[in-house]
C-alpha cells in the first residue's frame, strides 16, 4: 500500500494539521510516512498545502508532482491541482464554495459539502476533520481509530475537550461519500 | 524498544544535540531552521542544564562557539545560508586553531538574502573553504529526518576525533519535513578527554594556548602541513555513501541531501521502464566518494548529476571519473525544487536522444 496525497486550502483551514494527524495516524500502524509542507509566503496568508505519503515500503521523494488523491478546499487549489491527479486517481474538494468543479474524466471525482457540514456542526474549524473522514472513506489510507489517536497527539492538550466534536465531524465526512463520479 | 517519534527535520536535529551531549548551543534565528532554537528553548529547561543562548548575531554566535570549544566544551550552532556566510571568518579561525564544534546550515535558496525555500548552492562554500586560508570542513549531507539527528552524533564524534570543525549540509525540505525519526539514547556530559583544553593551567603541566596566529612562516607552514595530513586522514578513513541498485548500473545518478531522495524516485521511475539506472549518495561531501564514483564510472554508458544549484558537486563527479564516462548535470535553482518526472525528461533527452525504449 502506497498513499500519496497533498492537502491544499487557504491558510488557516487546517490542511497542515490534517496532514499531521494522517501521518501519526500512519506511524501508529507501523507504515511509513513523512509529511512535506509549504511552509513559505503561504505560511503569511493565502494558500498552503502539504504533500502526504504513507507506505508499507520506505518512502524515496518527499516532492512529488503526481498524486494518487488530492484534497482540495478552495477553488484555487482545485484549479492548481486537478491536473496532478494520477489518471484513475481521486479528487475530493469542498464542493460548498466552488464555482467551477473540476471536469477530469479520468479521474474519480468526490464532491463533499464539507463547510455546509461544519456550519451545521457549529464550527468552522472542523472542516479540515470532515475532509478528512471523506479521505478515510475513499482510500482506507488508514483505520478511523488511527486517526483518533493521531488527532491526540496533533491537538495541544489545553483543545482535547474538542476531540468529541472532532470525532463526530470525522463520522460526518465517512458519510457524506455518496455521490462517485467517474 | 528504541524510541520513535514523528518529528521536523529542525526539531530531530535539535532533540539529537541534546541527546549527544552537547553542551552549548548559540545561534541567531533564520529561516528555514528557526525550530532548531525554538525547540532547545522550549525543551532543555526541562531536562538539561546545557546553555542555549540567542546570540545578538551569527557573527557573534560562531565567536561563542571558539570560545566554549577552546575551553572543551560540545558546541554548535545552526544557521541558514546567510547567516552561514557571516560565520565564514570564524570557521577559519577554529579550523586554524583545531577546535572541534558543529555547524549545521539548513541551506537556502541564494545568492544575496534570496528565499526562504530549499536549495543547495552551499556546496562549494562547505566543501572547498568558505574562509580564508588552506582549510577544510569535514561536510556530512542528511536526506532524511532520521540523518538529521544520526548525524548530530557522527559529527560530533569526527569533530573530536579530528579537532577539526564538522559542518552539517542540511537544507530547507530536509529541515522543515516531517517523518519517523529513532533517537538514540542520551549520552552522557563531558565524555572526551580534552588536555588541550584552556581550562585553568595546573601546576603539573604546561600552559595550553589556542591561538590561529603564527608571525613566523614557517611555524605557519607547519600548522599547514599538519592540518594537510589531518585531511589526507580523513579522506582515508572516513568516506561514507550508500548506493542504489548500482550492480546492474548503466546509467547512474549522483545526488545528495534533498535531490538524492527525488533521485532514488527518479531510479525508480526508470526500472519500471526497464532503463537501468543507479543512484550514488553521497553523505560526507568531503571527505567525497571519489574511489566509488570512479569505479562506478568505468562500466556505465553515462552519468547524471543532480543539484538544486549551478553545478557545483558535479566538478567533484567529473575529476572522480576523469573522462571515462559523459557527465551530464541538472539542476533548478533560487529555491525550486524539480519533480522526479522532470529529471527524469531531462534525463531522457540528454541520454537517450534517438536511442529506441
Amino acid at each position: 500500500m502506497k498513499q500519496e496525497a497533498i492537502f491544499s486550502g487557504f491558510g488557516g483551514q487546517g490542511v497542515l494539521s490534517m496532514g499531521m494527524v494522517l501521518c501519526y495516524a500512519g506511524m501508529k500502524e507501523g507504515k511509513e510516512v513523512c509529511w512535506m509542507p509549504s511552509y513559505g509566503p503561504e505560511m503569511r496568508g493565502g494558500t498552503a498545502n502539504c504533500i502526504i505519503i504513507v507506505s508499507d515500503t520506505l518512502i524515496s521523494s518527499p516532492i512529488i508532482s503526481r498524486f494518487d488523491t488530492v484534497i482540495a478546499l478552495n477553488q484555487p487549489s482545485v484549479d492548481k491541482f486537478e491536473s496532478a491527479v494520477k489518471p484513475g486517481g481521486n479528487l475530493i474538494y469542498d464542493s460548498t464554495n466552488i464555482i467551477n468543479p473540476p471536469t477530469r474524466t479520468d479521474i474519480n471525482i468526490f464532491p463533499i459539502p464539507g463547510s455546509a457540514e461544519a456550519v451545521k456542526l457549529n464550527n468552522m474549524k472542523v472542516l479540515n476533520m470532515i475532509m478528512l473522514g471523506a479521505f478515510l472513506q475513499i482510500t482506507n489510507t488508514v483505520l478511523v481509530e488511527s486517526a483518533l489517536l493521531g488527532l491526540k497527539e496533533v491537538l495541544p492538550e489545553r483543545y482535547h475537550k474538542l476531540i468529541p466534536l472532532n470525532k463526530q465531524a470525522l463520522e460526518v465526512g465517512i458519510k457524506s461519500v455518496s455521490v462517485v463520479t467517474t | 524498544m528504541p524510541e520513535v517519534r514523528l518529528m521536523k527535520g529542525n526539531e530531530a536535529l535539535a532533540e539529537a544535540a541534546i541527546r549527544a551531549g552537547c553542551d552549548a548551543y548559540f545561534g541567531y534565528p533564520i529561516t528555514p531552521q528557526s525550530e532548531v532554537l525554538e525547540y532547545l528553548s522550549r525543551e532543555v529547561p526541562k531536562k538539561s542544564n546545557m546553555v542555549v543562548l540567542q546570540a545578538e548575531s551569527e557573527i557573534a554566535s560562531i565567536n561563542m562557539i571558539y570560545g566554549a570549544a577552546g575551553a572543551g566544551k560540545r558546541a554548535m550552532t545552526t544557521s541558514s545560508s546567510p547567516g552561514i556566510s557571516l560565520m565564514q571568518e570564524g570557521l577559519s579561525y577554529i579550523a586554524s586553531a583545531e577546535l572541534p564544534c558543529l555547524v549545521v546550515n539548513v541551506n537556502r535558496g541564494g545568492p544575496g538574502l534570496g528565499t526562504i525555500q530549499p536549495a543547495q548552492g552551499d556546496y562549494f562554500q562547505a566543501t572547498k573553504g568558505g574562509g580564508h586560508g588552506d582549510y577544510k570542513l569535514i561536510v556530512l549531507a542528511p536526506s532524511s529526518v532520521q540523518e538529521m539527528a544520526d548525524h548530530v552524533r557522527l559529527g560530533f564524534e569526527f569533530a573530536d576525533k579530528y579537532r577539526n570543525p564538522v559542518m552539517i549540509l542540511s537544507d530547507g525540505a530536509i529541515g522543515q519535513m516531517m517523518e519517523k525519526v529513532e533517537l538514540f539514547d542520551q549520552l552522557p556530559r563531558d565524555m572526551v578527554k580534552k588536555p588541550w583544553a584552556t581550562t585553568g593551567k595546573a601546576k603539573n603541566r604546561e600552559r595550553n594556548i589556542i591561538t590561529s596566529l603564527h608571525i613566523d612562516p614557517y611555524d605557519m607552514e607547519k600548522i599547514n602541513l599538519r592540518l594537510q595530513e589531518k585531511y589526507k586522514q580523513i579522506m582515508e578513513n572516513e568516506v561514507r555513501y550508500q548506493s542504489f541498485q548500482i550492480d546492474d548500473v548503466e546509467y547512474l545518478l549522483v545526488a545528495y541531501g534533498l535531490s538524492a531522495r527525488i533521485c532514488q524516485k527518479v531510479v525508480e521511475i526508470g526500472r519500471e521502464k526497464g532503463i537501468k539506472l543507479g543512484l550514488i549518495r553521497p553523505i560526507t561531501l568531503f571527505p567525497f566518494p571519489w574511489n566509488i564514483i570512479r569505479s562506478v564510472s568505468e562500466r556505465v554508458k553515462g552519468i547524471l548529476d543532480v543539484e538544486l544549484n549551478s553545478g557545483q558537486m558535479v566538478e567533484d563527479v567529473r575529476l572522480a571519473v576523469e573522462g571515462r564516462a559523459q557527465v551530464k548535470f541538472y539542476g533548478r535553482m533560487g529555491g525550486v525544487i524539480p519533480s522526479p518526472e522532470e529529471i527524469f525528461e531531462n534525463f531522457e533527452k540528454e541520454f537517450l536522444k534517438g536511442e529506441a525504449l
